[in-house]
């Protein structure tokens, strides 16, 4: 006869073994064996073969291109992150000024995020194409310099970031729920005490969305570290002639470079040990994200349970 | 979740500034015209001449409208078999995903074991985990199984699983159901598994409704794992399917197909955003705040 606690128990496993299971076999599992594979010589066909510490070396001393695709990824996340966070903040504050027909504009500046990578793609190669594309067609229009977008090397990360920028939408809505549940007395008080607005957006309106900025960013940054599809769709060929990475491997993103080391060229090993990287990277920055949010990021104290 | 959508919904307010307003307005609109800019590009471009793509200045509304495009696209490019591909890949995975997730959510939120807080929280923890970390691995895993070749390497891995954001938007909603109904079942000799189909999932449907819409733009979206496991010409989604069609008919140029094609791909997804738009702000907006 079983115990009411140990029914609860064996069922409660029942219900969180598939998940459980998964866990094991497709996360937890493959860390650890990519972390082994990582010290290893490893083309797939043939057995791995134990080499030490040779990739995370050769990584750091002899590998020129993946330097670079460090220097680009971290390039593309300073462009990409802080871009798309201002203008979804600053987005979603004009929709919380009660606007009338709020739910379009929430339609309109939405859509675009929820377009898959490989449409991105295809688009984007000609809405940024130097001579025929719109975009390049409204800056004539301007009077503005007309860049060579995408195949131009000082414009390729730009350019991704610009693209990124277009499907902000998820972030504007996270951030007017949050603004949405900033308490309307806290803007009342403040407004007796006499003060401007600048006063309420920096000591209300900020703190008070604080913990959302905080999530936001998280997980910009673990998102930005991991751009591939649409790196893949722009600099395919015969997309363009300049390679899977763009002109001068100017769009040489971590993944992309991981990738093209483990399924085109067959440096497994090697792919591991750049996949193990990418994995202390984003666990560090989201880490100190973390150990800064004291600082900045404010919680409700009934929050806190 | 009721007050968050209460806070969505009401959008009057007593007090209104009038410049600020109208500022916000223009802003908003203006800039919501130009993030619909691409769509319209997409589409215009899918009823364009082959030719009047490499035009300057860019033609914005074709001349003549080529719905031929659309026809050969359907008929002459194998757009059907991607889509069936597609579908082969996103109802089970989609499914088993709900289902992984709804009962590991409940498993969570409800039933006391051993184990469960480390498991949960080494489940939240595979959020900050790299795809690229278990790409390798997972690879030969299904190579050792025979599954290359097969789309089950697409299908199966969300049968186990279900996503830590699922899983844990899910458990956030459980939470929030009174306890008090269960709590009679049980007394009254129902087990758990009854508890779960017949009272926490019939209470769930709008949490379960966004799951399940998130889940499937997931896998219909999906581009690097058939990239991977998908490869063979006979078993391309519409995603590697429109890459592939770049260049593919020798000296046509194929830019007004890979339009057309786009363009039915994002039909369905706006569609079912325009059915279900509650449900999908309140997903994002769930999976952000308690974030």
């Amino acid at each position: 006869m079983l115990t009411f606690r140990r029914k609860e128990a064996l069922w409660g496993w029942f219900f969180v073994l598939p998940a459980v299971l998964g866990l094991i076999l497709f996360q937890l599992g493959p860390v650890i064996a990519s972390l082994y594979l990582s010290f290893t010589n490893y083309d797939i066909v043939s057995t791995p073969r134990w080499i030490g510490l040779a990739n995370y070396e050769r990584l750091f001393t002899e590998d020129r291109l993946y330097m670079k695709s460090l220097g680009i990824t971290a390039y593309y996340s300073l462009l990409a992150i802080p871009s798309s966070l201002v203008v979804a903040y600053l987005v979603a504050m004009l929709m919380n000024m009660k606007v009338r027909g709020i739910s379009i504009y929430r339609t309109l500046w939405y859509l675009p995020s929820l377009v898959p990578a490989t449409v991105n793609g295809v688009l984007w190669l000609w809405l940024l194409n130097r001579d025929f594309g719109p975009v390049n067609y409204f800056l004539r229009l301007g009077g503005l310099p007309a860049p060579a977008w995408l195949s131009d090397p000082n414009w390729t990360v730009p350019s991704l970031a610009l693209v990124h920028l277009w499907g902000l939408g998820n972030s504007v809505l996270i951030f007017l729920a949050g603004l949405q549940g900033v308490p309307q007395h806290l803007y009342e008080a403040a407004e007796v005490d006499g003060a401007t607005w600048w006063h309420k957006f920096w000591n209300v309106t900020i703190p008070m969305t604080s913990s959302i900025i905080f999530f936001n960013l998280v997980m910009g940054i673990i998102q930005s570290f991991q751009v591939f599809s649409l790196v893949y769709m722009l600099y395919t060929p015969p997309a363009t002639e300049a390679g899977t990475a763009g002109p001068e491997n100017a769009a040489l993103v971590y993944v992309i470079y991981l990738y093209r080391n483990a399924f085109q060229n067959f440096r497994n090993g090697y792919a591991s040990a750049m996949a193990w990287v990418l994995l202390l990277i984003i666990v560090a920055l989201t880490l100190i994200v973390f150990r800064t949010q004291g600082r900045w990021v404010y919680y409700e104290a009934s929050k806190k349970r | 979740m009721s007050s968050v959508a209460g806070t969505l919904v009401s959008t009057r307010s007593t007090q209104r500034r009038r410049p600020g307003r109208v500022a916000a307005h223009l802003l908003l609109g203006i800039g919501g015209f130009m993030m619909m800019v691409p769509f319209f590009w997409l589409i215009s471009s899918s009823l364009k001449m082959p030719h009047e793509i490499f035009r300057t200045p860019p033609v914005f509304i074709p001349t003549v409208v080529r719905w031929e495009n659309y026809v050969e696209v359907l008929v002459d490019q194998p757009f059907l078999r991607f889509l069936r591909n597609t579908l082969i890949v996103t109802l089970p995975s989609t499914a088993g995903q709900v289902v992984a997730a709804a009962m590991a959510a409940y498993g969570f939120a409800r039933l006391r074991f051993p184990g469960r807080d480390l498991a949960f929280g080494a489940l939240l923890a595979t959020i900050m985990l790299p795809y690229a970390v278990t790409l390798i691995p997972v690879y030969i895993l299904f190579k050792n199984i025979g599954w290359l070749g097969t789309f089950w390497p697409l299908i199966v891995p969300y049968w186990f699983g279900g996503g830590a954001f699922n899983i844990f938007l899910l458990r956030q909603f459980f939470l929030s159901i009174p306890n008090e109904l269960e709590e009679a079942a049980l007394i009254d000799g129902a087990g758990y598994f009854t508890i779960f189909s017949r009272i926490v999932l019939p209470l769930s449907g709008p949490a379960l409704i966004v799951v399940l819409i998130f889940s499937f733009l997931q896998h219909w979206n999906d581009f690097l794992a058939p990239l991977i496991y998908a490869n063979k010409y006979d078993m391309w989604v519409l995603a590697i399917g429109i890459a592939n069609l770049r260049g593919s008919l020798g000296a046509r140029d194929t830019t007004h197909l890979m339009m057309a094609m786009s363009t039915l791909m994002v039909l369905p997804i706006v569609a079912i955003f325009f059915v279900a738009q509650r449900a999908f702000i309140q997903g994002i907006v769930l999976t952000g705040l308690k974030g």
